[in-house]
């Protein structure tokens, strides 16, 4: 076992270099300058452009040659330097991901875990209950099916402005300020549920959908035959026939986890809901190297930690994976 | 296991009485209370306020906080005296300036002719200060008592830039900014801000700024100006669609978004917009098609006559923009600056939407179709092939260059639209790689001289990063423009003299073609909030924005007008 995670580890390492090699260098291949794009909007005069212009891009050392930058950034990478923004400067990289990304924390995590573990149950339930397989099942794929945004956008219409049971933008009320109170609370979640109720609604169709299909497929697998000639009642057949299915469905899961960190651009978007996503998107439009770097950083440790974690999870969960160390 | 969750359990109920206790926090007072948007499209990220192209996330750091000597208000083309009580050129190279009395900073300081004098000597010290080339023609400034400021200059002044950095220069505390380094004072982010105006910082969110009003402001008293609302939130929606479903539902009181299909609210009653009928909107500032001249055919003067015949501007205003916008004088100049336009010129050698007219200019240079592709070839018989450029995501500069293309294809000029990412567009038009692009960076301002300023910028660089992106070359324009930066604003006369003359050659020479005016988008609830700015005698006449760099522009004063509804 401790071979198996060593060489995971190696592995990992490797991939982690050469990743964030990549997330410095892509940013670097777009076309346009930051320093231009961060000073164009100042409409300044001619010599006060050209000095500034040269004054940013000293202070951000990108008039180093490029191998320098590169060895540079690795350097304030591992003492946990991040940068500074082009975009949305002076801010330091790491106080915008801090700011933003508990929102998308708060927003996906419990939409992926609870649209994971119901959308499953769902599935399996459904798989074997014809009634609920020819009636329920076709709405998860209408909603799997479902543009997002056009489904944010109708929620949003719908228990936003026509009942107006819901507000259609903001983490809370625009008539509060952030304290301890239950009407700040309830504020938090009343602005909460919509994005929430979006992103695990269609969650949950292609979970149910994926697992449904899973559960067929492993009741139709030679093993479940087997038992089942043998006689074994059809409850322990199920059960076994859901340890299989369940295990790409984890590594689905795991995979959504990993990029919990890159944001939800399409929900922040439409519930103007704030979040990393459209910073993101505005990090690349303005090449903001740093900025995009600095995200890209988490999504990457982000995806790994994510696999890293189902390799141990796979150890636990499918017994196939332990023998299979066992016979190193 | 059942002990570990009792103990779960009682943590909880606990942390819920802790909350039930302190359930005492702020929620604002509608009555007191603007909710505005528009604004700010990221995060704050800084409140210094010499960092005015960063400032549009925290609208109120220039204005609220921080004051200017002068303010402008462009619909009645008046300098109004604000920290400053007066200004008089008492030589042609020597101007000074009397500061009010009982002039304060928010923590109680006396604001002095000593900080003003500080401020601007910033710009000496320090070539990041956006202001600092006017100390090309400032030999010094320096205060006389607690109350007067001088100004001496070399001995050509360029008086139009003078007076438009008299009301865009904000004044900062010289005893809170003297400790300070280089790096502070020109890139810090300066956090919780300390000014001298009629709002103060209050915080700040990710989608939000929160600004409180200074009951000590000095204006208060010396001026009889007091701001309605006690607290304005500003806030960044992400999608333009939730701000206009916020106007509607009245929860957002004055909207600065640019929410196409507007016209069709106003005209129902639903919202309020400054004029009742088309264009609904003040115009802003002036969308310009710039030509690279460096590559044929806009090398050739009658080449780009015919392009400025051939745009379907009409189309661009009703089609692109349901009328929200109008289509721009020929000149360029906004409105507000009318009394500059020659319009004996325009009349003679000025353009608008002919076909015919372009079809003409084209054949009689030599521009046909030679392979019968249905596009015109060059003189020399090469193949024109052209793109008009606007960034990715501005929905209706999108739909603007869309009308481009179209219409220049039905004149039988193959022009293409694209739209590069943001940046991509920018580094073009700067590096100079572009062949047709929008731009509109010249802000509403004093002078004529903004506008030409940014039109013809020059020398021309390698990289051109604010203005004249199509590198049209022309020395004898360019004494013309310089010569107009060299009149004092207060002659009027000479002023139009240089337009006309600048003008003339804008018009014969087309170097780049003004299209339409971006409208000051604005629509206003009347939910809570009232007396709006409106057209007519006898209603507010300000601008209605929370845009950066406008509270001194009208802005405040609209503050100042509100009324609540009763």
């Amino acid at each position: 076992m401790r071979r198996y995670f060593s060489r995971k580890l190696l592995i990992y390492l490797v991939t982690f270099f050469l990743a964030v090699t990549v997330d410095w260098l892509i940013p670097r291949l777009m076309p346009g300058d930051p320093i231009q794009n961060m000073l164009s909007r100042a409409a300044l005069n001619a010599n006060a452009a050209e000095k500034l212009y040269t004054y940013y891009t000293h202070a951000f050392r990108l008039d180093l040659p490029v191998w320098r930058q590169y060895l540079n950034f690795w350097n304030a990478l591992l003492h946990g330097d991040l940068g500074i923004s082009t975009y949305l400067f002076p801010t330091p990289v790491s106080e915008i991901i801090g700011d933003a990304v508990p929102y998308d924390l708060f927003l996906l995590l419990p939409s992926i875990l609870l649209s994971w573990w119901a959308g499953n149950k769902f599935g399996a339930y459904a798989a074997r209950t014809k009634r609920l397989d020819n009636t329920l099942l076709p709405i998860g794929y209408l909603l799997t099916a479902t543009p997002y945004m056009w489904l944010g956008i109708l929620l949003a219409w719908v228990f936003g402005i026509v009942l107006g049971w819901f507000p259609i933008a903001g983490a809370y009320s625009y008539t509060m300020s952030p304290h301890l109170s239950w009407t700040f609370v309830g504020s938090v979640l009343h602005h909460w549920f919509l994005p929430f109720a979006s992103l695990f609604l269609v969650g949950f169709g292609g979970w149910a959908i994926g697992m449904r299909n899973m559960i067929i497929y492993e009741l139709e697998a030679d093993y479940s035959h087997y038992l089942e000639a043998l006689g074994a009642p059809r409850r322990l057949i199920r059960k076994y026939a859901f340890r299989n299915a369940i295990l790409p469905q984890l590594s689905g899961l795991a995979l959504q986890l990993g990029v919990v960190v890159a944001g939800a651009l399409v929900t922040e978007v439409v519930f103007s809901y704030p979040g990393i996503g459209y910073l993101i998107l505005a990090a690349i439009q303005n090449q903001d190297y740093f900025l995009v770097q600095g995200c890209f950083l988490f999504i990457i440790i982000g995806v790994l930690a994510a696999n890293f974690l189902i390799d141990v999870a796979y150890v636990i969960v499918d017994p196939r994976t332990r023998r299979g160390m066992v016979g190193e | 296991m059942w002990s570990r969750s009792k103990g779960v359990l009682s943590a909880i109920v606990v942390a819920l009485l802790v909350v039930g206790i302190m359930a005492f926090g702020q929620v604002y007072e509608r009555t007191e209370t603007i909710y505005v948007s528009g604004a700010a499209w990221g995060p704050a990220s800084t409140w210094n306020p010499f960092q005015p192209g960063s400032l549009a996330n925290t609208t109120g750091t220039l204005g609220f906080v921080y004051e200017t000597l002068f303010n402008y208000d462009p619909l009645t083309n008046e300098m109004i005296p604000w920290l400053a009580e007066s200004g008089e050129w008492i030589t042609d190279i020597s101007y000074e300036l009397t500061l009010r009395a009982g002039l304060a900073w928010s923590d109680g300081t006396p604001l002095t002719a000593e900080d003003v004098a500080y401020t601007m000597n910033l710009g000496v010290e320090y070539d990041a200060m956006w202001f600092a080339p006017m100390f090309d023609y400032v030999t010094s400034v320096i205060s006389i008592g607690d109350r007067i400021v001088r100004f001496d200059f070399t001995d050509a002044p360029l008086y139009q830039e003078f007076d438009n950095n008299l009301y865009n220069i904000p004044i900062v505390p010289k005893h809170l900014w003297e400790g300070r380094t280089e790096e502070e004072i020109t890139i810090g982010a300066n956090e919780n801000p300390i000014g001298s105006g009629a709002y103060l910082y209050d915080s700040h969110e990710s989608d939000r700024n929160i600004w409180i009003r200074n009951e000590n402001w000095w204006a208060i008293d010396a001026l009889d100006l007091y701001p309605a609302p006690k607290r304005i939130v500003d806030i960044r929606f992400s999608s333009n669609n939730v701000a206009l479903g916020s106007v509607i539902k009245g929860e957002v009181d004055l909207s600065n978004n640019f929410l196409p299909g507007v016209a069709g609210l106003s005209d129902q009653g639903i919202i309020t917009t400054y004029f009742e009928g088309a264009p609904y909107m003040l115009s802003a500032n002036t969308a310009v098609l710039f030509l690279n001249t460096t590559i044929a055919p806009m090398d050739d003067a009658a080449f780009r006559r015919a392009l400025a015949y051939a745009i379907n501007v009409d189309d661009i205003v009703n089609v692109a923009y349901a009328q929200l916008v109008a289509a721009a004088s020929p000149t360029g100049l906004l409105p507000s600056l009318s009394d500059y336009v020659d319009d004996d010129l325009v009349a003679d050698i000025g353009w608008s939407y002919d076909p015919a007219m372009a079809a003409q200019i084209l054949a009689d240079n030599g521009y046909v179709d030679v392979d019968g592709d249905g596009y015109v070839e060059a003189p020399d018989g090469s193949a024109i092939s052209l793109e008009v450029t606007c960034p990715s995501g501005w929905t209706d500069w999108m739909a603007a260059i869309a009308v481009i293309s179209d219409s220049c294809k039905a004149a039988g000029i193959n022009v293409e639209n694209v739209t590069p990412d943001y940046g991509a567009w920018n580094t073009q038009m700067q590096t100079g790689t572009f062949n047709m692009t929008l731009n509109n960076w010249a802000a509403m301002s004093n002078t004529p001289w903004t506008l030409y300023n940014l039109l013809f910028r020059h020398p021309i660089q390698t990289q051109m990063q604010s203005g004249n992106f199509g590198r049209y070359d022309n020395e004898a324009l360019f004494d013309l423009v310089d010569a107009l930066a060299a009149i004092k604003t207060t002659d009027i006369a000479a002023m139009q003299d240089a337009c006309s003359a600048i003008q003339e050659v804008l018009l014969s020479e087309v170097p780049m073609i003004p299209l339409w005016y971006n409208g000051m988008w604005a629509q206003y609830s009347e939910a809570v909030w009232t007396n709006w700015p409106v057209d007519g005698d006898n209603t507010p006449s300000r601008l209605p924005t929370t845009w950066s760099g406008y509270w001194q522009l009208g802005g405040l004063m609209m503050l100042c007008e509100l009324e609540l509804v009763d």
